[in-house]
């Protein structure tokens, strides 16, 4: 049976386990019937143009997994950024894991959805926030339609979270392909500041499609710092769908460092519905392989005197493919616009791809927007420098790559996340980065 | 004197009436409106074709009949009703003359209007004028200096008839029939147009220029030009249109083809200002044209286009580098104004080694009129040592028009080099401020920045046309380029 009728029918099984009189249930309903009437999102879409799905649709995923199975905290303790004290929300084949987790609700709450979405107590916020941006594209749908499980984070107002909230789900290989689809909802007041970091891992080499929507609302001068972390196997694929929509001085910040996966597909979206936003957009990409990563982001500028910062590296060695479509919207009303887009890219190897489309539509005269990009190799003198100073080829080639996507690093806030990531890159050149940062 | 401010030339602009719209009234032989078989057969029986040309028509139609208008352009228009025009007109004064004074003495004035009498050219300018207006060519000037050198300059139904082993051998191998739904239509009932053939290691003394006009009312202008450069030898093209004011959507769906054989170099020019529509939007030509060339070893290409008028445009003029080390270029300057939509840019396939191309596109929005920059730049697996460089840059005017930007880059060679860069941006008060502190009047100092803006096409120009360029973008932005 197709995925696609698989998913249909198997919507009839999931209404069973979840009550299907709360409001909640008419969004999925809804969603449902997009998904039914669009289905998978194909190479005609000028979306998907460059991204083709078939190849991990054709598995038997299983929707709805059996049940937890226990993960010792010290086998998957290299997962997580381990050496800072931080709160944690950890799912285990699409199940919440108590064990592994530490949430908590005071002051703040960092929970689970399906409490969320089942408890009067959190009633209001869902209403006002659960789905309220997230696009009505097929793949969200598909997700709203099956939305039950994930983390719900909600900081009230003036509240400073001093850990940072861990979002990780591993799959266990316990089924022979699996396919997850976490809903995630983070709602930051005004004046609060939060810090995310979210990662999806398989441990075994059974195919997983993970299908995530995260919606994050930052309210008046709130400060949301996300960072992604996708260095799955082979067999993993990811579609991340993120949704931001941004009241007036707000700041939000999302990293993505895509190293993994076979197909990753990254939908980032910010809506800036207020005056005085930032925006920043930061990604670095190194893959090789047949691997694939695709960044589509889109940041609709609807009000004026708002910034956009959009800065995306890429390596590129194998057959690896890398995708950058970046759109940038500026509305008639948004004056004084200041949105600036970069995508850098290096190919490795002869059977690489790169295909990017920075894309600018402007409907305000009184804009600052530009884009560059560009394609190439690393310098040659400044090859032949290093070199000449006696570091071997392979390490300087290696110093080069790291210095090329090293200024996405600086603004990564949290000095361990910022080490991990760096090691993460030494090992996939295959170097070692003799010095600290 | 009163100041003259950003808010008057948006003004200027918006009142800005299409100065040379007026109707020549020629007797025109005109055909029946609608497109079947036998519209075609006839096209082809009128201009005295052979066979095999007639069949290569019948295939386009029968593929365009199988196609779909293609509508992922960032335009919005009524779609034409290709069954109401009329797909052949034809001047009535048919022979050829031999001089000047037998021309219908009222086109000559159409001419004289649009400030290219023929006469004037010919001394100043040198330049050889293959004169179309509707879709047969009339009067041929400077056909001997140019048949000295053995270059052929004619129009395609003459070349069709005089050196058919080269335009069966050349055409549609750049443009194929199938290519895409204008194509197919401009295959199946193209009335006329220009060819020209450079011998081998022949610099073409004169710029090659073409007048198109459209002038029959409802009638539609399907052109169909062909270039063929032979190696080592080198040609610049020019094409430039002006139409009458019409109150009524006219299409047109040109089809030009670029070859340049080992070591040739073509420079093809266009200034294109077809009725744009008036203030409201009514109106204006409808233009969908197809361009692309095609280099071989050593050989270039380059684009130069000033685009200031038509209701819709959709052109991009490509580059196909099949040969190593062959080079393409593509240097525009779109303005829109009012309603106008204009989604232009170019392709660059690069196929060959040391393959280069670079891309420099300057759009200009005033009005409520929306303008799109829309590029490919592909590299292929074995196109090592690629390297292009492309810059898009958009002014707009006003807060009710667009710029957009959609490039498209595709490296699939590790040896590629490619730089994108693209900005947007108004004309800066502090731009101005410097200006009038130098004691520079505002009008002159936005017609400075407009002028500055859009000089490094400008500048790609040949001297001939470069003054037509000026002429015409003051009719666009009048008030802003001195």
């Amino acid at each position: 049976m197709e995925l696609k009728e698989k998913l249909v029918s198997s919507f009839m099984a999931f209404e069973d386990t979840v009550d299907v009189n709360s409001p909640i249930h008419d969004i999925r309903t809804e969603a449902i019937k997009t998904f039914e009437a669009d289905g998978f999102p194909t190479k005609k879409q000028e979306a998907w143009k460059y991204t083709s799905l078939n190849s991990i649709l054709k598995h038997d995923y299983s929707v709805f997994p059996k049940h937890e199975d226990a993960l010792e905290f010290k086998d998957v303790k290299k997962y997580f950024i381990h050496d800072i004290d931080s709160y944690k929300i950890v799912f285990i084949d699409g199940k919440y894991s108590s064990h592994l987790s530490q949430t908590t609700h005071d002051g703040i709450d960092v929970c689970l959805m399906s409490a969320a979405l089942t408890k009067p107590k959190y009633r209001l916020v869902i209403e006002n926030y659960f789905n309220k941006i997230a696009s009505k594209d097929s793949m969200s749908a598909l997700n709203t339609a099956f939305s039950a499980e994930g983390a719900y984070i909600h900081i009230p107002k003036n509240k400073l979270v001093e850990k940072p909230i861990q979002i990780l789900h591993f799959s266990t290989g316990n089924e022979a392909a699996l396919m997850l689809q976490p809903r995630n909802l983070v709602v930051v007041d005004e004046n609060a500041h939060v810090q995310i970091i979210e990662r999806h891992q398989s441990l075994t080499e059974n195919p997983v499609l993970t299908n995530s929507v995260t919606e994050i609302f930052t309210n008046k001068r709130a400060i949301v710092d996300y960072y992604k972390i996708q260095n799955d196997r082979e067999t993993a694929s990811l579609i991340d769908n993120t949704f931001i929509d941004q009241k007036r001085e707000s700041l939000a910040k999302v990293h993505t460092f895509s190293f993994g996966g076979k197909i990753t597909r990254n939908n980032l979206n910010f809506y800036q519905n207020g005056e005085r936003i930032d925006s920043t957009m930061k990604g670095i990409t190194i893959i090789g392989n047949k691997q694939h990563v695709d960044h589509n982001t889109l940041v609709h500028h609807i009000e004026p005197n708002c910034e956009s910062h959009q800065d995306y590296k890429g390596i590129f060695g194998d057959s690896a493919t890398g995708v950058f479509n970046g759109k940038v919207l500026v509305e008639k009303e948004a004056q004084k616009t200041d949105a600036f887009q970069a995508n850098n890219n290096i190919l490795l190897s002869d059977k690489a791809t790169i295909n990017t489309k920075p894309q600018l539509e402007i409907f305000a005269d009184d804009v600052k927007c530009s884009h560059g990009c560009t394609i190439g190799q690393l310098d040659e003198s400044a090859m032949f420098y290093l070199r000449s100073r006696g570091i071997p080829e392979k390490e300087a080639r290696g110093l080069l790559m790291f210095a090329f996507s090293n200024n996405v690093l600086d603004s990564v806030k949290i000095p361990e996340i910022k080490n991990r990531i760096t090691k993460i890159i030494a090992n996939k050149l295959g170097v070692n980065i003799g010095f600290d940062l | 004197m009163s100041k003259y401010t950003e808010d008057d030339l948006r003004e200027e602009l918006k009142t800005k009436e299409y100065e040379y719209g007026f109707y020549t009234d020629i007797e025109s032989e005109t055909f029946p409106n609608g497109l079947n078989e036998d519209i075609i057969k006839a096209i082809s029986r009128k201009k005295e074709e052979p066979e095999w040309m007639t069949e290569w028509r019948l295939e386009a139609f029968k593929v365009w009949q199988e196609m779909e208008e293609p509508d992922w352009a960032n335009v919005n228009y009524e779609k034409p009703d290709f069954q109401a025009i009329s797909y052949y007109s034809a001047p009535n004064s048919k022979p050829k003359y031999d001089s000047l004074d037998e021309v219908d003495p009222e086109l000559l004035a159409t001419f004289e209007k649009l400030g290219i009498s023929l006469d004037e050219q010919k001394k100043l300018a040198g330049v050889a004028m293959d004169v179309v207006v509707d879709s047969v060519s009339v009067a041929t000037t400077f056909k001997e200096t140019l048949a000295e050198k053995g270059i052929i300059f004619m129009s395609i139904s003459e070349a069709i008839k005089e050196h058919p082993e080269l335009v069966k051998k050349y055409i549609g191998t750049v443009v194929p029939q199938k290519d895409n739904f204008y194509a197919a239509l401009n295959s199946a009932v193209f009335s006329d147009g220009s060819f020209c053939y450079i011998p081998k290691g022949v610099r073409c003394p004169m710029e090659l220029s073409t007048y198109f006009r459209i002038n029959q009312a409802g009638t539609g202008q399907f052109e169909r030009t062909l270039v063929i450069a032979d190696e080592g030898s080198y040609v610049s093209y020019l094409e430039g249109c002006t139409a009458p004011s019409r109150d009524e959507n006219q299409l047109h769906a040109a089809v030009v083809e670029l070859i340049a054989l080992e070591d040739a170099e073509i420079k093809y020019s266009t200034v294109q200002n077809w009725f744009p529509g008036n203030a409201e939007g009514k109106g204006g030509v409808f233009n969908f044209v197809t361009k692309r060339g095609l280099c071989e070893k050593n050989s270039k290409i380059s684009w130069t286009q000033v685009e200031t008028g038509s209701a819709v445009t959709w052109k991009y003029p490509s580059c196909v580098l099949k040969g190593d080390n062959s080079v393409g270029e593509f240097y525009s300057i779109a303005v829109t104004n009012n309603f106008q939509q204009a989604d232009t840019g170019t392709k660059m396939i690069h196929l060959g080694k040391n393959t280069k191309s670079t891309i420099i596109s300057k759009g200009i929005s005033a009005g409520k009129s929306q303008n799109s920059y829309r590029g490919l730049v592909q590299i292929s697996p074995r196109a090592e040592n690629a390297r292009n460089f492309s810059q898009c840059d958009s002014l707009l005017m006003g807060n009710e028009c667009g710029a957009h930007t959609f490039p498209y880059i595709e490296a699939k060679n590790k040896t590629a080099q490619i730089e994108h860069e693209a900005t947007t941006s108004k004309i800066g008060e502090d731009q101005i401020f410097y200006c009038n502190q130098r004691g520079i009047d505002t009008e002159k100092a936005i017609a400075l920045i407009v002028n500055g803006f859009s000089k490094e096409v400008l500048n790609k120009l040949p001297m001939e046309f470069a003054v037509e360029a000026q002429k015409l973008l003051e009719i666009s932005l009048e008030g802003s380029v001195g």
